[in-house]
Order: C-alpha cells, then structure tokens, then sequence
C-alpha cells in the first residue's frame, strides 16, 4: 500500500490507544524476570549438582537429603523462582503469539493458574518431606 | 482507512505528515544468523523447560507419598524413555542457562555489539555441549 494514509475515524489518538500500553506496568514484569534469572542462576546449579549426587539414589537417600534445612530452603526457593519465572516467560510468548483477544487472555490466565497450582504441589511435597 | 488495528499503524514523520509505519519482512525473509537462532532457541528451550517441570513436580510428589511410588517414578526416569526425557530436559536447563546469563549481561549493557554478541553465542553452544556431556558422564558414573 502505498500514498499518505488518511484516518476517517471519530476516536482521538489517546482513546486509540488506551488499553493497548502497559499503563505503567511494564518494567514490573520485565524486572521480575530478570530478579527470578538472577536467583535462578546459583539455585539451578545447586539443582544440578545434587541431582547428579542422587542419581539412582534411593527414597530414604532422597527423603534424608530433603530433611535438612539446607536442602529445603534452596528448594523452595528454586520452587518459587522457576514458577515465577516460568509463568512470566510464557505470558510474553502467548502475547507474542496468540493474536485473538478471545484466546490472549484464556490462555494467559490458564498457564499463571497451572504455574500456581504446580507450584503449590511441589511446596507441600517438599515441606511435607521436610517438616 | 476505519480499522482501528490498522489507524494504529499510522505515525507522523519528522516533518508532522501522515505515514504508515514501517513493517519488517516476515521471519522466512531471513537468512538464519546465530543470534537470531539463538533467540529463538531460548525461547524454545524456554516452553520445554516449562513442560518439563512436570517430571519435576511428579518427582517431588512421588518422593512425598511412598517407598512403591517412588520407585515407579525413580524406574521410569531410569528407562529408555526417561532417560531421554532427561537428557532433553537437561541439555535445554543448560542452554538456557546460558544463554540467559548472556542476556542478563546485555541487560547491563554490555556485549551487545556485533562482533562480541556472535562470539558469545558460540561460546553459549560450546558452553552447552561440554557442560551437557560432562554432566552424563558424571551423573552416569556415580548412577
């Protein structure tokens, strides 16, 4: 298409567009993402460390490592930080995405519920082994 | 012009006249520089993670019911299926978090030119490969 475009339209810029922005939202979530990665970096590599250590371990191994303190404040607080993280990633990649508002917002709330709900299950796993 | 998607993509020039703003060429159009790769990649690995935190969570609830459960989820992550699971899993754990740190250090501003992010991309995938096999030969040692 080519020519200067020219808008018919009685609705002023502003009103176009309202409810499009982040209405001063939007460095809140850019910012949790970066907070959650910044966590995440020395509870993954914890994570994978002791994962190595308990591989083929046996339940009693399992449930004895998640007794202590030490293990268990590291897990939830990678537990927290994954979801978290998790939750704000895929928002962005459904927004990116998912174009059709009818979808957008479904979808959205549908996987910060199932973030919150898995999360949920993997605290009270873990506290339940280690409380 | 009355769609308000498309009013949307009308902004005024420098000299204040009416112009549609510029669109960049659909993915396709594009040869497939590392970066972009890259970034598509920890977008990937991203979901899979995020799928993958479902053998997490099954692990962790298994490990809080009993002896038998356990051992059922502890027998299925050492099948052939699991094990595969694992690996994926683990290989896209380890590039994303390294390909995050690399974005973390952009966030600061720094390694965001040309030749330094190309550099650093392939130092992400070298990074990736060694660390991915050091950690199965290592976990596969002391299993």
């Amino acid at each position: 298409m080519s020519g200067t475009p020219h808008i018919d339209m009685l609705r002023s810029p502003l009103g176009r567009a309202r409810g499009l922005g982040s209405a001063r939202a939007g460095s809140h979530h850019w910012w949790a993402q970066r907070l959650t990665a910044v966590a995440l970096v020395p509870l993954t590599l914890w994570f994978i460390f002791s994962v190595i250590h308990l591989s083929g371990a046996s339940h009693d191994r399992v449930i004895d490592w998640l007794s202590s303190p030490w293990t268990l404040a590291p897990m939830l607080a990678l537990i927290v930080a994954t979801f978290h993280h998790l939750q704000l990633g895929l928002q962005v990649v459904i927004e990116d995405y998912v174009h059709e508002e009818r979808f957008k917002m479904p979808s959205i709330l549908l996987i910060k519920g199932l973030s919150v709900i898995l999360a949920l299950v993997c605290i009270v796993s873990v506290l339940k082994i280690g409380l | 012009m009355r769609d308000v998607r498309d009013a949307l993509m009308v902004a005024r020039d420098s000299n204040g006249k009416l112009v549609r703003r510029p669109m960049s060429p659909h993915l396709q159009v594009y040869r497939w520089p590392i970066s972009m790769a890259l970034s598509i990649m920890h977008r990937v690995t991203g979901v899979a993670l995020g799928v993958g935190t479902l053998m997490l969570t099954w692990w962790l609830v298994a490990a809080a019911s009993s002896d038998d459960v356990f051992d059922r989820a502890q027998w299925f992550m050492g099948s052939a299926l699991g094990l595969l699971l694992l690996f994926g899993w683990s290989v896209a754990l380890i590039f994303h978090f390294f390909s995050g740190i690399r974005h973390l250090f952009w966030d600061a501003g720094v390694g965001f030119d040309a030749p330094t992010y190309n550099t650093t991309g392939w130092g992400v995938l070298i990074a990736t490969g060694v660390c991915s096999v050091l950690v199965w030969v290592v976990g596969l040692a002391v299993w």
